[in-house]
């Protein structure tokens, strides 16, 4: 396997598969008598990344940090507020449903709870032979040939064909949706949480899976995750949001060994360590996640910050780059 | 790969006890799968009180059906010389005040009834499950048109409506008499509809349809009807009886079906009379029995389907 920095170059020569340009998402918040307008929670508030053909970026972030709502915005399965997505090249950000069908057949989804992501009325078959009929002109025969084959490739057996979705377990129904999602081919695949629900084991052997598809496939991620050791496990890339912003993005192993953010850093001193010998400083965060419908002003984060300073709150810090495609929005880093 | 390897105990191991786990299942004889609906019915005749419902109306509708064998005389064709005589071999259940045989208004009258009670029903569904669903999936100001239309017509009184539409037009036939109820019945059941569709229109599976590029109304025929389908079923059962009622007692005041056509209710408006009511017990007894014992199966049959479809509710 490439180094780091290989890595990197391939990278670089690589095309932009995804590009979201200042996404917003912000949900109206409805008040008074009128059912008037009288707030917005700014779940994602100008978000900016790009995901390379092939790689997988991880997002990971605390709950209500926005994540599955930028996963849920991108696929435009919610209307963005404002902002650009570009899939490959093309901008979805305002295309109408039908022109969008053709290319939901390159994107696809698989969302954390196995047990509220399957229409239990329909047995397997019917689940994985869905996107088969919407999308494509596939015979019955060639379809029930592509569903067998699916199914075997997630580690489940033809003969489930016939099962109903509660039939079968969380990681099982997880390999369904798997096989759902890919059942198109499609380029690009977000897992919202796709194994938090998940026993650790079987998170394992589901991440493994993806993995192995990621490479038959050539598929790219999204992966949207709260755990930081499952990012760390699939990610080539990995992006922290807090309140709706991205704080940082960086290549995996720089961001895991030396984050800039201080909230990176605090995240990743939380991670609980099995080795007890070594005494590792731990960063306490104090208080809460502030409302994202009235968010702290300049750096969201400032509320919470051990190092802010006056700046922090007048001015709102912006994505720098720091080198080696590592970026960070944080005023500590500002190069007067 | 430069993956790291997980905190988590030997993954092999664990496949390897899930792989036999699996084969010793399949080693006996693969199951039968049973689809949602099919577990349904299955719980559905488990319920006594629901199978002897469903064997109650299977023998009321036969019995309306086969009239014509069960019976000689007409249900309409009165004889002035034949008024209100008691049971005899020659009629079962006597004659009315226009000599008109009682076994036989009783039998092709259970028609009308059940006609009503249905096909009102069935309207009422199709106008629920249409405003319903657009009302709940697309929300905004669609919803609030629709909703507040059901609004107004949940504040017009049902009975001075009915009877005032009654009032005007004279000859009111059966397709008439079921459109008027349908068109004023249908609020509550749109309301259930839209209410199910608010909630599951935010569940990941409808997400994950609208991500594979389903249109509307796939999403809507093959994903979040058949999701609510118990509680269509159910509540259209509970509807018949309730349409049943209403068709009785419109009939019964002389506001439904009108004279020679027997139906249930206006059999029963002779009982209006008291010496009819305390003398010719044969007249006004068995029609309101039929009501009786056809609507109290009916409303066996919908709480059976309620517990079949909805296990959680029957948890006492």
């Amino acid at each position: 396997m490439a180094t780091v920095e290989e890595k990197d170059l391939i990278q670089t020569e690589q095309q932009t598969l995804v590009r979201v340009e200042n996404l917003k998402k912000y949900f109206p918040i409805k008040g008074g008598v009128l059912k008037r307008t009288i707030g917005h929670v700014k779940a994602v508030d100008g978000v900016t990344f790009d995901i390379k053909q092939g790689e997988t970026l991880g997002i990971v972030g605390e709950s209500g940090s926005g994540k599955s709502t930028l996963g849920r915005a991108i696929l435009r399965l919610l209307e963005p507020t404002d902002g650009k997505i570009l899939f490959n090249d093309q901008d979805i950000t305002h295309l109408r449903n039908k022109k969008l069908r053709p290319i939901r057949r390159d994107m696809q989804i698989v969302f954390q709870d196995p047990f509220a992501s399957l229409n239990t009325k329909m047995s397997v078959e019917q689940l994985i032979e869905e996107p088969l009929i919407i999308q494509t002109d596939m015979n019955k025969k060639e379809r029930k040939e592509l569903v067998n084959t699916l199914l075997e490739k997630v580690g489940l057996r033809a003969s489930d064909r016939m099962k109903y979705p509660h039939e079968f377990s969380g990681g099982q129904r997880q390999r369904i949706s798997i096989a759902r999602a890919l059942a198109i081919n499609p380029k690009f695949v977000i897992a919202d949480e796709a194994v938090s629900a998940l026993d650790v084991s079987i998170q394992a052997q589901v991440l493994n899976l993806m993995d192995d598809l990621q490479d038959e496939f050539g598929l790219t991620y999204l992966f949207i995750s709260h755990d930081l050791s499952v990012v760390k496990h699939v990610s080539d890339r990995v992006g922290v949001m807090y309140l709706g912003r991205l704080v940082e993005v960086a290549p995996k192993k720089p961001i895991y060994e030396n984050p800039l953010h201080p909230y990176t850093q605090a995240l990743l001193s939380a991670i609980p360590d099995t080795n007890v010998d070594v005494e590792r400083e731990k960063i306490k965060l104090e208080g809460d996640l502030p409302s994202p419908s009235n968010p702290p002003s300049g750096c969201a984060f400032r509320t919470r910050c051990p190092m802010a300073h006056e700046r922090c709150a007048e001015v709102r810090p912006e994505l720098q780059h720091k080198g080696d495609g590592h970026y960070v929005a944080c005023h500590l880093y500002d190069e007067e | 790969m430069d993956k790291e390897t997980l905190n988590t105990p030997n993954i092999n191991a664990v496949k390897t006890i899930e792989d036999n786990s699996e084969q010793n299942i399949n080693g006996k004889k693969p199951q039968k799968s049973k689809s949602p609906f099919q577990l349904a019915l299955r719980r559905f005749l488990k319920n006594k009180l629901a199978v002897i419902g469903v064997f109650t109306l299977i023998v009321i509708i036969a019995g309306s059906l086969s009239a014509p064998l069960l019976t000689d005389h007409s249900p309409t064709k009165s004889n002035l010389l034949m008024v209100e005589h008691p049971p005899s071999d020659e009629h079962l259940l006597g004659t009315d005040q226009s000599g008109r045989d009682n076994w036989s208004r009783l039998l092709y009258g259970s028609r009308i009834s059940l006609i009503v009670g249905f096909s009102a029903m069935f309207f009422t569904l199709i106008i629920g499950i249409i405003l319903g669903s657009i009302s709940g999936y697309y929300g905004g100001k669609i919803d609030n048109i629709i909703m507040r239309f059901t609004d107004l017509i949940l504040a017009l009184p049902f009975l001075v409506l009915a009877l005032t539409i009654m009032a005007i037009v004279d000859d009111i036939s059966v397709s008439l008499f079921v459109t008027i109820i349908a068109l004023v019945s249908w609020p509550n059941l749109t309301r259930i509809i839209r209410g199910s569709f608010l909630s599951l229109r935010e569940q990941e599976f409808v997400l994950g349809a609208k991500a594979i590029g389903a249109s509307d109304m796939r999403i809507i025929f093959r994903h979040m009807i058949p999701n609510i389908m118990g509680l269509i079923v159910v509540n259209a059962t509970l509807m018949v009886a309730v349409m049943i009622i209403v068709e009785s007692g419109l009939s019964f005041i002389g506001m439904g079906i009108p004279q020679p056509q027997p139906t249930w209710g206006n059999m029963l408006t002779e009982a209006l009379s008291v010496r009819i009511l305390t003398q010719h017990w044969y007249a006004w007894i068995p029609p309101g029995l039929c009501i009786l014992i056809t609507v109290l199966a009916i409303n066996f049959i919908g709480d059976g389907l309620r517990d079949a479809f909805d296990p959680k509710s029957n948890q006492r």
